[in-house]
């Protein structure tokens, strides 16, 4: 494993035989609805407050996910996109039935969470907020949100089909935007902001979006001596590195990511590729 | 991870054998814990593992039960996966190659009827797989395991035969911890033609539910139960089924299984009759490393108690 991404949670287990640490859903309760697009929707919810200490581990966890659960329907990995001294969020973009049901909450229901879990974007001290690029395209700028907030004065590049499906407009008012119909910001896709910039000025990149854009992103920073990480999604059962599910050519998206660093992913042939199913079958991207 | 290079004291032997298939250690990757891809066996090849089993495959895909499928709890682990699995031809591509690893490899296959437990042996069987075991005791899944009646002495050898009919390499029948003579179970399974033993499968089910959601917290309801809470009852299992089998004159070797997370639980396991252990929850707990690391505790063991030979304790408690 790469050494320079250090865990920052304490979501890892114990390395201790007699410390077993639970990993119990906790519940908590719908705050607030933020609409963010059409079909994007971020929920977030309030520390139930007579247990804020078990909640300091969500306080610094740029990429890192929770484990969310609907009682009686299923439970499915988010991203934190949101992070108060009184909470946190999570950004719900429709695609299934979990997700709908998910959207579909009203303020004072509650959900469990589990985690945070995995290992987050890491490294940015070392490099000046200026020389950082934070690309997404996306519903993936949920992954980036807490990174973005933490450093505002890094370049922040979204890609999104048209202006109606831009996330956190508003929030990061720095952002510069691509659409694919020309309706908002540039015309075109977030990587042609990169292609740009290959001769100097970005030497750290987070991105996160759909994976296919992610490969062209990391192969354009490795091409060019960009440091870079991404953070992938791959099906998840445990979410604590037991049952494999999450397998992504021997790595465990979630406890040794969701982020990985650039010389993981170029081991990684999977990446951009292929992944696995409910089942657990190899599939095309 | 490296080994200590202790000059003075002679080499600890920790090498075991399961029916003539050697082992650099006895741990052994359980099955259901990672073993769904070769990447992933290979890393844990990497830890340290002296053996490996994959997780069981069915003849037709399965998807296996909604989230939540597993939770820690302060006592252990309940798992409710529900046989997930590409099905044995997908598993089959999977693992072809697999005697590239450089451990022992396992295959562990379930059916709902003997017949399908022997479909699924024969595809998985194309692979070099050194031998195959069959769980007989998932408390979880309908129509596998202890729900579908497999746990009985009659089912027990009945499935065992026909899986030993359609392969010649070693057969291991895994059996559940809830039963009140598991010495019978064993003895059945070897009636049956299996070659060895492994105990135990997770036990119960058990249950855990969240008061504010006023609802079971896996989704299935309940679930095995494995880890730190399996292990007392795990090793009085092996205990049992060493002496009904020595009793009965089998020499079959058992792979204990159940709770083991360090040394000092690994020796306890093969004392009570182990001549290997299964590991799966402590992966939780210590991660992969957990194989290298239980080899390296075993080892300082040994020193300490003057055990040359790790094999020579298999079943000390009898002695
Ligand atoms: C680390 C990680 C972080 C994520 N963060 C977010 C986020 O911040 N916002 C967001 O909207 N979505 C996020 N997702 C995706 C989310 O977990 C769900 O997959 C998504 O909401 C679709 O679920 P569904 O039931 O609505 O749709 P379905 O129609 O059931 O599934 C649609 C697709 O989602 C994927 N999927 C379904 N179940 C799972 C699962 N248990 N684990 C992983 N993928 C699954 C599958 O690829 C499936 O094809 C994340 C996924 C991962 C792995
Ligand atoms: C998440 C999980 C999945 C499992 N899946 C299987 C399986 O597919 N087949 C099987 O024979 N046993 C399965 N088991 C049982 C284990 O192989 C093992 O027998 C049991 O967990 C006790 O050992 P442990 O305490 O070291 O985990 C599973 C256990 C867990 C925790
Ligand atoms: S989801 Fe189970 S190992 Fe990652």
């Amino acid at each position: 494993m790469d050494e320079s991404i250090q865990n920052p949670g304490a979501c890892a287990a114990p390395a201790g035989k007699l410390n077993f640490q639970p990993s119990l859903p906790v519940m908590v309760k719908l705050a607030e609805k933020r609409c963010e697009t059409q079909n994007t929707v971020s929920l977030l919810f309030e520390h139930p407050s007579e247990d804020k200490a078990s909640f300091r581990p969500l306080q610094n966890a740029p990429g890192q996910f929770v484990m969310v659960w609907l009682p009686e329907l299923n439970e499915k990995p988010f991203v934190i996109s949101y992070i108060s001294d009184t909470g946190f969020g999570i950004t719900v973009t429709v695609r299934g039935n979990f997700s709908r049901r998910l959207s579909e909450l009203q303020i004072g229901q509650k959900v469990g969470f589990r985690g945070p879990f995995g290992r987050g974007f890491s490294g940015m001290e070392d490099y000046a907020p200026e020389k950082i690029a934070i690309l997404g395209g996306g519903c993936g700028m949920a992954s980036l949100a807490l990174l973005a907030q933490k450093i505002p004065e890094a370049n922040i590049i979204q890609g999104a089909p048209s202006s109606s499906e831009l996330l956190y407009a508003e929030r990061f008012p720095r952002q510069i935007i691509f659409t694919e119909d020309g309706s908002f910001g540039f015309s075109g896709r977030p990587t042609q902001w990169l292609e740009g910039k290959l001769s100097g000025g970005v030497e750290m990149l987070y991105t996160c979006g759909p994976e296919i854009m992610m490969k062209k992103v990391v192969s354009l920073c490795n091409a060019n001596g960009i440091r870079c990480q991404a953070a992938l999604e791959r099906y998840m059962k445990c979410g604590i590195g037991v049952c494999g599910q999450c397998e992504c050519d021997g790595r465990l998206v979630c406890r040794d990511g969701p982020v990985f660093s650039d010389s993981e992913l170029q081991q990684m042939p999977s990446f951009g590729n292929t992944r696995r199913n409910a089942a657990g079958q190899r599939i095309k991207l | 991870m490296k080994e200590k290079n202790n000059t003075q004291a002679p080499e600890t032997d920790l090498g075991a054998d399961l029916c003539g298939i050697k082992l650099k250690n006895p741990t052994v990757l359980a099955s259901g814990v990672l073993g769904i891809s070769k990447d992933l066996l290979a890393r844990v090849v990497e830890a340290g593992a002296g053996a490996l089993t994959i997780k069981s495959v069915t003849t037709s895909r399965r998807e296996g039960h909604d989230n939540p499928t597993v939770i820690a709890c302060e006592a252990g682990m309940l798992n409710a996966v529900g046989y997930s699995n590409p099905g044995a031809k997908a598993a089959a591509e999977e693992f072809s190659n697999v005697e590239l690893l450089q451990v022992p490899v396992f295959a562990s296959v379930v059916g709902r009827v003997p017949e399908e437990f022997a479909a699924a042996a024969q595809h998985i069987m194309k692979c070099r797989f050194r031998a195959i075991e069959i769980p007989l005791s998932c408390p979880h899944t309908p129509g596998y395991g202890t729900l579908a009646g497999h746990g009985s002495p009659e089912a027990t050898e009945r499935i065992t035969r026909a899986v030993c009919d359609v392969t010649d390499r070693p057969v291991f029948v895994k059996l559940s911890p809830n039963v009140p003579a598991i010495g019978e179970l064993a003895l059945a399974a070897l009636e049956g033609g299996a070659s060895g033993i492994t105990a135990v499968n997770s036990m119960g089910p058990g249950m855990l539910i969240d008061i504010e959601a006023r609802r079971p917290v896996l989704s299935f309801g309940f679930g095995g139960v494995s880890g730190p809470a399996l292990r007392a009852v795990a090793l009085r299992c092996v205990y049992d089924i060493y002496k009904a089998t020595r009793d009965a004159g089998h020499e079959a070797p058992i792979i204990g299984t159940g709770g083991i997370s360090c040394g000092e639980d690994a020796m306890q396991m093969i004392m009570a009759g182990a001549s290997a252990v299964g590991v799966g929850t402590a992966v939780y707990q210590r991660g992969v490393e957990v194989f290298g690391l239980i080899s390296r505790e075993l080892r300082e063991i040994c020193l300490r108690l003057d055990i040359k030979k790790l094999k020579d304790m298999t079943g000390a408690v009898h002695g």
